[in-house]
């Protein structure tokens, strides 16, 4: 069935997005992260002209996040007090990245460097992830005995204005969390993501939480940031296509219950494996595309696109 | 599918000696709808004429369609350092959103290049139009680029056998809009040609607008953008409630 987005102004299948929708929820729900950095790049994919893509993602992102939220609320793996702080951070960091956006546009090469920042970002965190999660299946194998305790970065144990996080069972300075926030919104704004798969391994390796409550924390903080996107884009924009986005969260939403489920009946370090090696998956394809010659050299951009 | 109709109104006395296309226009619009998948523009026409049918040379009939033009930006992708990035760009300031020509027979074999130029027929001459901002260099190699992209897209069209005339007389052609068609005032425009020049041109306009729910969306967006981000946001947490709410129902 086709449908007309009076927004992005094509003709779409229906099916389609909310099977795109659908396969992003699970992967949303699994791993704690918006789907953004898939569901963005398949946007584009399909013919959504990508300024659309972007906010439109946002707003998708709202639905999903908040339908796997809830789920974690109830078995109580949200530390909201870490959530809050996270989330200061990264509203100051979206509201800066608009602006190092509209800087970036104004220079002609936003989408390369938007598409360089997925390779780098990418790149660096699947690897760093995919190691780790290898070296600690590697020991529990080995030891029989569940994972050693991980060890925070030292730094962030000598810094001051210090808060007890009783959810995650901490006790470190605001900082850290702000500033990992504060860079999180900073990347979400320029690269059209929730920015959870750059924040779960912050959290997680940065800040030292247990990963029980990374994922559930992560939404929280995604929701009010790609919420707060979503009225900019929609404000200065105009690009937030409500008929896209509603087709996209209504698979969104009942593919991030099945992802949480399936989340939670997993080993935190297969999580990790996985997610790490679908990070990789989209760094490789994003990379690839801009090494191989493309079968058109030329492109077009109409006003108002990014 | 919708069908614009063009009916021959023959009712107006000509000047003598002159061939004319006469219409009337039963649908001058297009509704883009919420499951607008493209639509298929049917034009009929007849040519009038007071005068026997010239037996020395033959009638073609030239019909284009142009859609509302707008700013864009080409732009061109070398290798810099082993990745392929964007350098060299040129920006037009009325490129046609779509641009469509059926013609009886192909062009360079019905018009000379001096009322192809005049007119403005022919999309190489379009392209001449499209007026870019600042001098550049190669911009038909720009232009050519446009061309051939917006044709895959099928936003530019050429259909040089598009049109079929009967007894000389009765003309018709069926033109496909694709679904990502742009809102605004199409221009029609009939040719009618004889020994390579134009003998007469007939011109009007067709609308083609969003109706209904887009019509309502797409407005509350431009006029009320922060309470149609509300909307959207209320929208996308409602519905992740509900999901939500709905899986734990069936758990039990």
């Amino acid at each position: 069935m086709q449908i007309y987005l009076p927004i992005a102004e094509v003709s779409v299948n229906a099916f389609l997005l909310l099977g795109l929708g659908g396969l992003v929820g699970v992967l949303s729900g699994m791993f704690g992260v918006g789907g953004g950095f898939l569901m963005t790049p398949l946007l584009f994919f399909i013919g959504i002209p990508p300024a659309v893509a972007v906010a439109t993602e946002a707003n998708q992102i709202v639905a999903s996040s908040f339908s796997g939220v809830l789920a974690h609320f109830r078995r109580k793996t949200v530390d909201l007090r870490m959530g809050v702080v996270l989330l200061t951070g990264g509203l100051i960091g979206a509201a800066l990245g608009v602006k190092v956006f509209a800087l970036l546009k104004e220079m002609g090469q936003v989408d390369l460097l938007v598409k360089l920042c997925y390779v780098v970002f990418l790149g660096v965190i699947g690897g760093l992830m995919f190691v780790e999660s290898l070296n600690s299946i590697r020991k529990a194998r080995r030891v029989g005995a569940p994972a050693p305790r991980r060890r925070r970065a030292a730094w962030v144990q000598a810094l001051p204005l210090k808060i007890k996080f009783r959810t995650s069972g901490l006790y470190i300075s605001v900082i850290p969390p702000l500033l990992v926030g504060l860079f999180v919104g900073v990347l979400s704004a320029i690269m059209g993501v929730g920015g959870g798969f750059i924040m779960v391994p912050a959290m997680i390796y940065l800040l030292g939480m247990p990963t029980k409550v990374v994922v559930g924390t992560s939404l929280f903080q995604i929701i009010f940031v790609t919420g707060f996107s979503t009225l900019l884009h929609a404000t200065t924009n105009y690009t937030v296509d409500v008929v896209l986005a509603v087709l996209l969260l209504v698979g969104g939403v009942i593919g991030a219950q099945i992802g949480t489920r399936i989340g939670t009946r997993m080993k935190a370090e297969q999580l990790r494996i996985l997610l790490a090696g679908m990070v990789l998956l989209v760094c490789f394809k994003l990379g690839l595309d801009l090494l191989i010659e493309p079968s058109e050299l030329y492109s077009i951009g109409t006003e108002g696109g990014h | 599918m919708l069908r614009l109709l063009i009916i021959a109104t023959l009712l107006w006395a000509l000047p003598a000696g002159a061939e004319k296309v006469v219409l009337g226009l039963s649908q001058d619009e297009v509704a883009i709808t919420a499951t607008f998948d493209g639509s298929s523009l049917l034009i009929f026409g007849a040519v009038k004429r007071e005068e026997p049918l010239p037996q020395d040379s033959d009638l073609d009939v030239i019909i284009t369609v142009s859609g509302p033009p707008g700013p864009l930006d080409i732009r061109r992708k070398e290798r810099r350092m082993g990745i392929w990035v964007n350098t060299d760009s040129v920006h037009l300031l009325h490129a046609p959103s779509f641009y469509a020509v059926a013609s009886t027979r192909p062009l360079d074999q019905i018009l000379n290049m001096d009322d192809d130029q005049h007119h403005i027929i022919s999309v190489d001459y379009v392209m001449t139009t499209v007026g870019p901002a600042h001098a550049a260099p190669e911009l038909d190699v720009f232009t050519d680029a446009l061309v051939r992209i917006r044709s895959e897209a099928d936003l530019y069209q050429q259909h040089e056998t598009g049109v079929a005339l009967d007894q000389e007389t009765l003309f018709r052609t069926s033109l496909d809009l694709p679904a990502n068609l742009v809102e605004g005032i199409y221009s029609m425009r009939i040719f009618l040609v004889r020994d390579g020049a134009v003998v007469d041109r007939y011109d009007t306009t067709i609308e083609v607008h969003k109706v209904g729910m887009e019509r309502w969306l797409y407005n509350l967006a431009h006029e009320r953008p922060l309470a149609y981000g509300i909307m959207s946001l209320v929208i996308a947490i409602a519905a992740g409630w509900l999901a939500s709410a709905a899986f734990r129902m069936f758990q039990r």
